[in-house]
């Protein structure tokens, strides 16, 4: 099962995702933002960090790299694909899931260990889970408050795909707790706090970042 | 030479964090003018001579495919002398 990581120009998690891809027992392949090749990989995670120095709004000049085109294309024919932070934006950006990330609404840049309940276990990326399971993963963003239209709100409630929400305290003003959010076939996740941040207890607050990748192996299997 | 300007500005409802900082910011200094403030983006494009019709045309398309997030945002081309 071959797991693809993009790195752009400024990413910065994409050697953590790719250890999180092995960790999972995956094989983790390195893509490059300005290479339009998917190498044959089966599924692809586009990394956190600061792609093109987050210049014009985040996400808005790697939603155009050469890499994005055939990702694109295979992604809207259902193959697997997590946006994580940065990543999360680019999916925005490339209106491949509805809103928008826009600044944290207390303008400070978040780093911390996050609680989350996990809503939504029919996608690609959660089915390692139990519906309403509280996971503790790093969130670490400047521009993370998810905003969309109040059809797109309801839309996405309607149709339980929201698939992670904040508890406690709303940390960057995302609209109803929304962490992460998917398509409508459930291949496409973006999420804003870091599963690959929290794969053993040596290296992150948890392990209960793994089932992110451990989902998508299995989904692969099926 | 005359650019051609682009506005882009937050839609009117989605929360402009930036510009209330801003709006916070100018009592402290004496100035209490302000009851709101938001805060956007311009972008200056210089063109080889007067822009054409089907230069402004090609601009507004820019402008929504990637000066602006239409989900978030709303923008106004202009020429500028």
């Amino acid at each position: 099962m071959k797991i693809g990581v993009v790195t752009f120009p400024g990413t910065l998690d994409d050697r953590d995702a790719a250890r999180a891809v092995r960790y999972a027992g995956g094989e983790a392949v390195a893509l490059w933002h300005d290479d339009a090749d998917l190498k044959g990989v089966d599924a692809v995670i586009l990394p956190g960090g600061f792609s093109y120095g987050d210049y014009l709004r985040c996400g808005a000049i790697s939603r155009f790299s050469p890499v994005m085109e055939p990702l694109i294309t295979a992604a809207k024919g259902g193959m697997p694909l997590l946006g994580i932070c940065n990543g999360f934006q680019v999916l925005a950006e490339a209106h491949l899931i509805p809103g928008a990330l826009t600044r944290n609404h207390e303008l400070h840049f978040l780093c911390r260990d996050q609680k989350l309940t996990i809503e939504n276990t029919d996608t690609a990326w959660t089915s390692s889970y139990s519906k309403g399971q509280e996971i503790l993963i790093p969130l670490k963003n400047g521009e993370g408050a998810y905003m969309c239209d109040d059809e797109t709100l309801a839309m996405l409630e309607g149709e339980g795909r929201i698939i992670a929400r904040y508890v406690g305290e709303n940390p960057n003003g995302s609209r109803n707790l929304i962490a992460g959010i998917t398509n409508e076939r459930g291949n496409i996740v973006g999420l804003m706090p870091h599963p690959e941040h929290a794969i053993d207890s040596l290296t992150g607050p948890s392990a209960d970042g793994l089932g992110f990748f451990t989902s998508v192996l299995k989904a692969m299997v099926k | 030479m005359a650019k051609i300007v682009v506005d882009v500005m937050l839609k009117p409802e989605i929360l402009d964090p930036q510009g209330k900082a801003v709006a916070a910011a100018l009592p402290r200094l004496g100035f209490t003018f302000a009851t709101d403030v938001r805060q956007g983006k311009r972008f200056e494009i210089t063109v080889d001579g007067e822009p054409t019709a089907a230069q402004l045309a090609e601009v507004e398309i820019a402008a929504e495919k990637l000066l602006s997030n239409p989900v978030i945002e709303n923008f106004v081309v202009r020429v500028e002398k």
